[in-house]
């Protein structure tokens, strides 16, 4: 009597867990990732002959509130046509009745891999502009993300910033066809119960049952934890955009070659400004952040920080740095000329 | 304020406080002559900031702009300097760095018109 190895028994299991694209237009190539809605693989439409990433139930999950989730997610998507939200190319259902769709396949970087490699400041103030205007723009379609992070943010090959993972994002329109869809009953809890997904699903977020959404602690807005569904508006999403600001620009003490960012007093303000406890002192809107942020990048002031003399001189020095070095080298230079006036 | 007018201003003021330098020196002469100098070191910080500006409008590259300032500015106190023949060093030094300023702030401040080729030298 033979035994199967470990390995292979291993590689068994994870043939059994693959879906069956049997029916689709598409090809499974690799696996890529597990997300609080499903497993995201990499595929191949073989009409158009191009690599997709095909989003998909994990086996193990029941089907029911998660499907209609998934289902909902794709059609959230495909209305939001941006260049910073990734594109929904198609939805559909397996033979096993599981739900897919499938959506541009980006090649790059989760944003929090992706801003080791970026030690500029202003370089990754702009990346978070970016994500500032894909938010906003689907905010002005109604739509909020509610669970905006560094995970849920690529950087592709060529520097495209892309907003992933909108599986719990809330429409906030009525009358749109999705708004029967969202449920208003939901609260928001930290979930911690096991469940099949593997732990890098667990450390972001999940789905539970009715009653029970996900969050990620840090980027969750308190009135999004204490489930004040009827108060997650805009504001919870500009909650979340700080604490992503706040990650990007003050991030952790071991990180190396960020000590002096700590001493940006405007930027701090604006995260704090924006991930204020009380959403009526947060930023109105996502476009009123991101403005600060410009703003803080061109020198000048931000609404979020009453300014002190010495900040005004510390500012302006900043903005001016090389013109009022030429100027005070030509100073000099005269100075010495005229002391020297022999030599 | 777009770049032409960025130039001529802070080519002029440049110009004038250049001149009034003049007042420190200790040859009674120069002094006496002080008119002539603010004048004419004004007349060449407004040509460099003009031509500072229009280069800034065609061209965005603050390499460039600064290497044509320095070139002005130097240029400029060369035909002072030929006709004085005196004081070289502190005419031209002087000179060469006003110049310098001016293609510097052309390139870096000041509004252009939209659709200026950026060149990266």
């Amino acid at each position: 009597m033979k035994f199967l190895s470990d390995k292979a028994v291993d590689h068994l299991r994870q043939s059994a867990n693959l879906p069956d694209l049997s029916g689709t237009r598409y090809q499974l190539l690799d696996r890529v990732a597990r997300g609080g809605m499903g497993v995201v693989y990499a595929a191949l439409d073989e009409i158009l002959g191009r690599r997709v990433a095909l989003k998909i139930l994990d086996v193990s999950v029941p089907e029911g509130e998660l499907a209609r989730r998934l289902n909902r997610e794709a059609r959230v998507l495909a209305r939001l046509e941006h260049p910073g939200i990734v594109p929904v190319h198609d939805v559909g259902t397996l033979s096993d009745g599981r739900v897919f769709y499938t959506m541009k396949f980006v090649e790059g970087q989760r944003l929090d891999k992706h801003i080791e490699t970026v030690t500029s400041l202003p370089e990754r103030l702009r990346l978070f502009s970016r994500i500032c205007d894909a938010v906003a723009f689907a905010h002005a379609q109604g739509v909020l993300h509610r669970d905006l992070k560094p995970a849920n943010v690529m950087v592709g090959a060529f520097g495209e910033v892309l907003v992933m993972d909108w599986g719990l994002a809330k429409i906030l329109r009525e009358g749109s066809s999705e708004a029967a869809d969202d449920d208003p009953q939901a609260t928001v809890v930290q979930s911690s119960q096991s469940s099949d997904l593997p732990p890098e699903a667990t450390e972001a977020t999940q789905i539970t049952g009715h009653g029970t959404v996900l969050g990620t602690p840090g980027y969750m807005s308190p009135e999004q934890a204490a489930g004040d569904i009827a108060n997650v508006n805009e504001r919870s999403d500009i909650f979340s955009l700080g604490a992503l600001l706040r990650f990007l620009c003050f991030p952790a003490a071991s990180t190396k070659s960020n000590s002096s960012w700590r001493q940006e007093k405007a930027l701090d303000a604006i995260c704090a400004k924006a991930t204020e406890n009380d959403p009526a002192k947060r930023y109105a809107k996502v476009s009123d952040l991101s403005a600060d942020v410009s703003r803080f990048l061109d020198g000048l002031p931000v609404s979020a920080c009453k300014e002190t003399i010495f900040d005004k001189v510390l500012r302006f020095y900043r903005r001016y740095t090389v013109p009022i070095l030429l100027i005070a080298a030509y100073l000099v230079m005269r100075v010495l000329l005229l002391a020297f006036p022999h030599r | 304020m777009n770049k032409v007018l960025l130039g001529l201003l802070l080519g002029a003021v440049l110009g004038v406080f250049d001149g009034l330098t003049a007042l420190w020196t200790p040859d009674p002469a120069i002094r006496a002559g002080i008119t002539g100098i603010v004048i004419g070191s004004t007349f060449k910080g407004l040509v460099a900031g003009l031509l500072c500006g229009l280069f800034a409008r065609k061209v965005r590259s603050v390499p460039m702009g600064v290497l044509l300032g320095l070139f002005l500015g130097f240029l400029f106190a060369l035909l002072v300097v030929l006709n004085v023949h005196n004081y070289y060093f502190r005419i031209i030094l002087p000179g060469s760095i006003v110049g310098l300023i001016v293609g510097y702030a052309t390139q870096r401040y000041g509004d252009s018109p939209a659709n200026v080729p950026v060149t990266t030298r």
